[in-house]
Order: structure tokens, then C-alpha cells, then sequence
């Protein structure tokens, strides 16, 4: 049951956010659903190490520890960005607020909806109609803002990732071709890996292929990243912390569930397939993190070289790189909502998205700043934070399995992309504030956030509870067969 | 009537379905274009009711009727309501390559989903069947739209791009998945309904907003 009031509670949040009352009705509300969400993601997470697969409706809505661990990324970042929402929307809005407040909360909860769907439903049809959703879902919230740009980036992402839809949806409708041509009944990701020793390879390929050029442009996977760089730095920052943190990493989920079934037959190379396009994606992040201007394009950038990281990591294989890619999921996700927030806090104080025009972020705010530097140096991979520890797994995991050639690749990429980072947050944190600079007060909410987001950031770093590390290993064993 | 007369027959609405994709890519008004997808989404809504026969399926004469009500109609509606004027604006639409090599190109592209298609009819076993025009002619449509969606350079014709593509990718699937749950069918329809709204009520935005939906002048987000 616990389950689905997962996806009621996000819902039941969109409605009451319309209600006409008080401003502070909205983000009350949505900030009360988060967190019911995150309590009730929390239990789920723990039945699930305990008991293995929880299903709520069979054949329809269930939760694996693959799910578990998205789902808990999921709402913890909800929370964390619901309660940054409240300091920071309100400045952004112009006259008819209250409207314009409950419509934002009223999104918000409806993506969070969607996102918190795709990984609970288990019927592939349904997987594909909540990942359209979610793009449905955002993009007034990346247009939030109404300008010229806002509107560009809104376009380009709903153009770009509905076209990425059709082609997924092809390949999904492939997928159950060939399950049913294997005797399979039921269209769910259980279904499909019993049935996996019967499905025709050629039709499985084909289908593959389609998903994952549809699914990868929602992803962000280099060639087809080109919208994610634009909606993920004109979106609100507290949406942008969704998008770049958890948006991306649900759609991966959907590419990686498909795993146990791919490993099957050989002759696919699905883990070729993984590796290379994870590796053109590192890549051409690293080259193109060097230029950036826009420091929220910085950070939308890290998470296309993220997610490359993370294909790598799976196509390698084994479980020492499945384990690297569940705790690559978890370090990024949390790493990177922080730096969004982080950056929303830059653009309050110095009212402009441009690198070169903040110097001194460290002495005109001190919180901004500090947390400026933590999540630059967290999420450039520097010791001791997660990312750091993730990724030395993912290349040792790599060397072990005696992958030389691609791991070279990886580990220059990384180091390329870790100068690049810090030679960019350098420059905004350290040097002398510009000479009109004014000492600016951050919100209240906006500095508990900044507080919620970093507790894990430096925690996991140095140390991993036990039933979390458990969560990443049973994810991990999900990958494969 | 036969199973052969309904391949027949169906092979037929098969050609008609591709011949108004090409509709679209040849249209030079954005009336026209409109006109063509609710055509394209008519023969897309027959195939389903002449394989609901073939295969006696209720789900499939599900999908017709579901098909008939949102594409033709409700969405057209939609567009109308939501971006105003522009829909049916008789003006001359501006696009990347003339209309002549793009229709060479189409043609290009549809050999080239054939060629996508055959492997996969001679190792499932359904070559002969309904599948062999489905199939290649879903994918090539799918491929016509995402082509529209590139070339075309204002909002409405975008809109129509991406639900050709999810028309080619629903063509396909009506032969190749036949029975999905209704719930999924519904959904999906849905989805598609909400498509149109969301880009619609964005079209119009970017209208009020910068006076124009020539949406391929919005360059000022790139690097450098």
C-alpha cells in the first residue's frame, strides 16, 4: 500500500497547491508532501532490503532495489528542493505572485509525480507514457521565468525529448514483439527477464538501439545533449536541481533495467554499446566544460560527463562496476542538487549567470560561496566526498577487469573535467568582489536547504551506512544476471 | 471477407498512411500540413479497425474509435484553441531545404526503413502477414516526422512533426503489439492529447513573447 501512496501523495499535493489561500499554502503543502514522500521512500527502501521486490498491484506497480534507490534519490531531493523553492521562488515572481506561485508548486509536484511513476510502475507501456510526463511535466517549469532564453530552452527540450519519445516508444513496442514471440504474457520487467533465454536477438537489438538513442536524448547522452545544457541553466534553480539530479538519473533507470535481459545474447554488445556512447559523452563534456561561460551551464555540463560516467561504468560489467555505477547514481545525485542550489544562491546574490562577473563570492556570502566551493570540489570528483570515492571504484573496477584502453580514456576525461571545474569555481569564489558589491542576505529556506543537501554530500564521503551500502549492492545485483 | 482481400485492403491504407506523410513534408502551408495529419490519423484509425477484424480483436476496434476521437478531432481543437490564429494562417512556411529535395530525401529515408524492417520480418516469422507493411511503413513514418520536425522552422509544423512520429510508431504498433492492456492504449492516447496542449499553450507563449513562432530564430543559447 505504502507504495501507492507514493504517487497519491505528490498528486494530492498538485491539487491542494491550486487551492486559493494564503501564499504560504502552496509551499507548506508541497513541502509537507515531500517529506511524507521521503518517510514513506525511506521504509519502502528498508522493506526492500529486508524482503527483496515489493509489489503493490501486481503485474503493474511494484519496487525492486533498483527502484528503491531512485525513488529515494528521488524524494529526498524533492524535499531538499521543495524547501529551496519557498526563499527563492517568491523573489522571481512579478505581479499576480500568488497565481503564478500556486501554478509553480502545482507543477512541482506533478514532475516529482512523474518521476516517483516511473520507477514504480512495472508495466513497460506505462514506464513510457510517465517518462513522456516527465518532460510534459517540466517544461513550464523551465519556462518559468518567460524570457526570451527560458522560452528557447523550453522549446528545444520539449521538441528534442518528445522526438526521443517516438523513437523510444518503437523500440518499446519492438520489446513486446519479441516477448510475446518468446511466449511472455504480461508486458513487466519481470516478465521480460524470465522470458529473456527465448527472445530473438536480431528484434531485441533493433529495439535496444531505438531506446537507447530515444531514452539517451532525455539522458544526455553526447550526441543528443544539446537541449540539456539550455533547459538546465534557464530553469528555476530548484528545478534545475531536480532535472539535472534525479530527471536524468530515472530515465537511465529505464535504459538499465533492460540489462539482465540485454546480457542474455552476446551478439547484441550491449555493453560495447553502453561504453561507447558513455565514453563520446565524458568526453565531449570534458572539452566542452573547459569553455564554458554561464556557471549553471558548468554544472549541466558535469551532468552530462556524470552520466557518461555512469554508462561506462555499466558497460564494463561485473559487479565491482555495477556497484561503482549504483554509487555513482547515489554521489551524483546528491552532489549535484547541492551544486544547483548552491548556484541559485550565487544568482540571488549577484543577479547574473555569468562566470566572469562574480569574483569574492566567498566575502559577499559567505554561506553562497562556501557551499559554491563544497559543491564544486564535491562534484569535480576531489577527495573526500562521494564522487570521489565512486568513481576511484568504477576505475579500479575497470583496471580489474582489465578494460586498459577505456579506463585510460575515462581517468584523463575526469582529470580533464576536474581542472576544468575547478579552475571555473576558483575564479568565482576566490579574488576581490567587484567594487559595488553588496553584502546580501540569503533567505531562510534557501540556507536550510543548502544545510539538507550538503549533510550527505560530506557525510557519504567518509562513511556509508551499512543498509544503504546493502541498497547499493542489491541494485547493483539487479544490473545483472 | 478473406484474410487476402483484408491484407489487401490494408496494404492499400498502408500506402494512403505513407502517401499523407509526404502530405506533410510537401505542404507548403501550415493549413495544409494540419490537413494532411488529420488525414494520416483517419488511415491510421482504418488499419486498426481492418486488424481488429483480421485478428477479430476488440482491443484494436478500442483503438480505432480512441484514435477517430482524439486525433482527427480533439486535437486539432486543441491547437486551434491554444495557438490561436497561426494554425490556420495561409501563409508560405519557411523551411531549411526546399520542398523537391526534401521529398527526395523522404524517399531516401523510406527505402532506408525497409531496409530497417526486413531483418526483423524474416527472423520473427511474419513476413506474409499485415506486419509487412505495418512495420516498415510505422518506421519510415516515424522517420518522415522527425525529419519535418528538423527541416520546418516555425512551431506549428513542429507539432505536427512529432505526432506524425508517434502516428509511424503507433502504425507499427498495432500490427506488432497488438493487445496491449487497454489502460496502456488509453494512456498513451492521453498522452499524445497532452502533447498537443503543451506545445500548443508554448507556441503561443513564444508568439506573445517574442512576436514571431519562427522558432529556429531562437539561437542565443549556444557556447560561445
Amino acid at each position: 500500500m505504502g507504495l501507492l501512496f507514493i504517487l497519491v501523495i505528490p498528486l494530492a499535493a498538485a491539487a491542494f497547491s491550486l487551492v486559493h489561500a494564503d501564499r504560504r499554502f502552496a509551499p507548506a503543502i508541497t513541502i509537507a508532501g515531500a517529506l511524507a514522500v521521503l518517510i514513506l521512500a525511506l521504509k519502502t527502501a528498508f522493506m526492500v532490503i529486508k524482503t527483496g521486490e515489493i509489489v503493490a498491484i501486481a503485474d503493474w506497480v511494484s519496487c525492486n532495489s533498483l527502484s528503491a534507490l531512485i525513488l529515494l534519490l528521488v524524494a529526498f531531493v524533492a524535499l531538499t528542493s521543495a524547501v529551496f523553492s519557498w526563499g527563492y521562488i517568491e523573489g522571481h515572481t512579478g505581479s499576480d505572485r500568488v497565481k503564478k506561485m500556486q501554478r509553480y508548486y502545482s507543477r512541482f509536484n506533478l514532475f516529482v509525480f512523474s518521476m516517483l511513476a516511473v520507477v514504480l510502475f512495472s508495466q513497460l507501456a506505462l514506464v513510457w507514457v510517465a517518462v513522456e510526463l516527465t518532460t510534459l511535466m517540466s517544461v513550464f517549469l523551465v519556462s518559468f521565468e518567460n524570457t526570451r532564453q527560458a522560452l528557447e530552452a523550453a522549446w528545444k527540450y520539449v521538441v528534442l525529448t518528445c522526438m526521443g519519445a517516438a523513437f523510444a516508444l518503437i523500440g518499446i513496442l519492438l520489446l513486446y514483439w519479441a516477448m510475446k514471440s518468446a511466449g511472455g504474457k504480461t508486458f513487466t520487467w519481470e516478465e521480460l527477464t524470465t522470458v529473456s533465454q527465448g527472445i530473438n536477438p536480431g528484434i531485441l537489438k533493433t529495439a535496444f538501439i531505438f531506446i537507447l538513442v530515444g531514452f539517451g536524448t532525455k539522458v544526455g547522452l553526447v550526441p543528443m545533449h544539446t537541449w540539456l545544457p539550455d533547459a538546465h541553466s534557464q530553469a528555476p534553480s530548484p528545478v534545475c536541481a531536480l532535472l539535472s539530479g534525479v530527471e536524468t538519473t530515472t530515465i537511465l533507470y529505464v535504459i538499465l533495467r533492460l540489462l539482465p535481459v540485454l546480457e542474455v545474447s552476446p551478439s547484441i554488445h550491449s555493453g560495447e554499446w553502453f561504453l561507447v556512447s558513455g565514453l563520446v559523452s565524458v568526453g565531449a563534456a570534458a572539452f566542452l566544460l573547459i569553455q564554458v561561460k554561464d556557471y549553471k551551464r558548468l554544472f549541466a555540463f558535469s551532468t552530462v560527463e556524470h552520466m557518461g560516467i555512469i554508462m561506462v561504468a555499466v558497460g564494463l560489467g561485473g559487479p565491482a562496476a555495477h556497484l561503482g555505477a549504483t554509487y555513482q547514481i547515489l554521489s551524483h545525485s546528491i552532489t549535484k542538487s547541492l551544486c544547483f542550489f548552491a548556484a541559485g544562491s550565487t544568482l540571488l546574490i549577484a543577479g547574473t549567470r555569468e562566470i566572469s562577473s562574480v569574483r569574492g563570492l566567498i566575502r559577499t556570502s559567505p554561506i553562497a560561496g562556501g557551499a559554491f566551493l563544497i559543491g564544486g570540489l564535491a562534484i569535480a570528483g576531489a577527495p573526500p566526498f562521494a564522487v570521489f570515492l565512486s568513481e576511484f571504484s568504477i576505475l579500479r573496477a575497470g583496471i580489474a577487469g582489465g578494460h586498459y584502453i577505456a579506463i585510460t580514456l575515462l581517468g584523463i576525461f575526469i582529470l580533464m573535467a576536474f581542472a576544468a571545474v575547478m579552475f571555473h569555481v576558483n575564479r568565482m569564489v576566490f579574488g576581490m568582489p567587484p567594487e559595488d558589491a553588496v553584502r546580501t542576505v540569503l533567505p531562510k529556506t534557501v540556507v536550510i536547504s543548502l544545510t539538507m543537501a550538503l549533510v550527505p554530500v560530506i557525510v557519504l564521503g567518509l562513511y556509508i551506512p551499512d543498509s544503504l551500502y546493502e541498497l547499493l549492492r542489491l541494485a547493483a545485483a539487479s544490473l545483472g544476471r | 471477407m478473406t484474410i487476402s482481400s483484408l491484407t489487401q485492403l490494408n496494404a492499400l491504407t498502408g500506402g494512403l498512411f505513407l502517401l499523407s506523410t509526404f502530405g506533410i513534408i510537401a505542404m507548403r502551408q501550415v493549413l495544409g500540413c494540419l490537413k494532411m495529419f488529420i488525414l494520416q490519423s483517419v488511415f491510421l484509425a482504418i488499419s486498426a479497425l481492418l486488424l481488429g477484424y483480421l485478428h477479430l480483436s476488440i482491443h484494436l476496434f478500442a483503438v480505432a474509435a480512441i484514435t477517430l476521437m482524439v486525433k482527427p478531432v480533439l486535437i486539432p481543437y486543441l491547437l486551434r484553441q491554444t495557438v490561436g490564429s497561426e494554425v490556420t494562417a495561409r501563409r508560405e512556411i519557411s523551411q531549411l531545404i526546399n520542398i523537391p529535395t526534401s521529398l527526395l530525401i523522404a524517399v531516401g529515408l523510406t527505402i532506408l526503413s525497409y531496409f530497417v524492417a526486413k531483418p526483423l520480418l524474416s527472423v520473427s516469422g511474419a513476413a506474409g502477414t499485415v506486419t509487412d507493411v505495418n512495420l516498415p511503413i510505422g518506421i519510415a513514418c516515424l522517420l518522415l516526422g522527425a525529419y519535418t520536425v528538423t527541416v520546418r522552422r516555425e512551431a506549428m509544423p513542429q507539432i505536427i512533426g512529432i505526432l506524425t512520429m508517434e502516428n509511424g510508431a503507433f502504425f507499427a504498433g498495432i500490427s506488432i503489439a497488438p493487445d496491449l492492456p487497454l489502460i496502456a492504449e488509453l494512456s498513451a492516447a492521453f498522452d499524445v492529447l497532452v502533447i498537443a496542449l503543451v506545445m500548443g499553450i508554448l507556441t503561443r507563449k513564444i508568439h506573445e513573447r517574442i512576436g514571431s513562432t519562427t522558432v529556429s530564430d531562437l539561437k542565443t543559447l549556444k557556447e560561445v
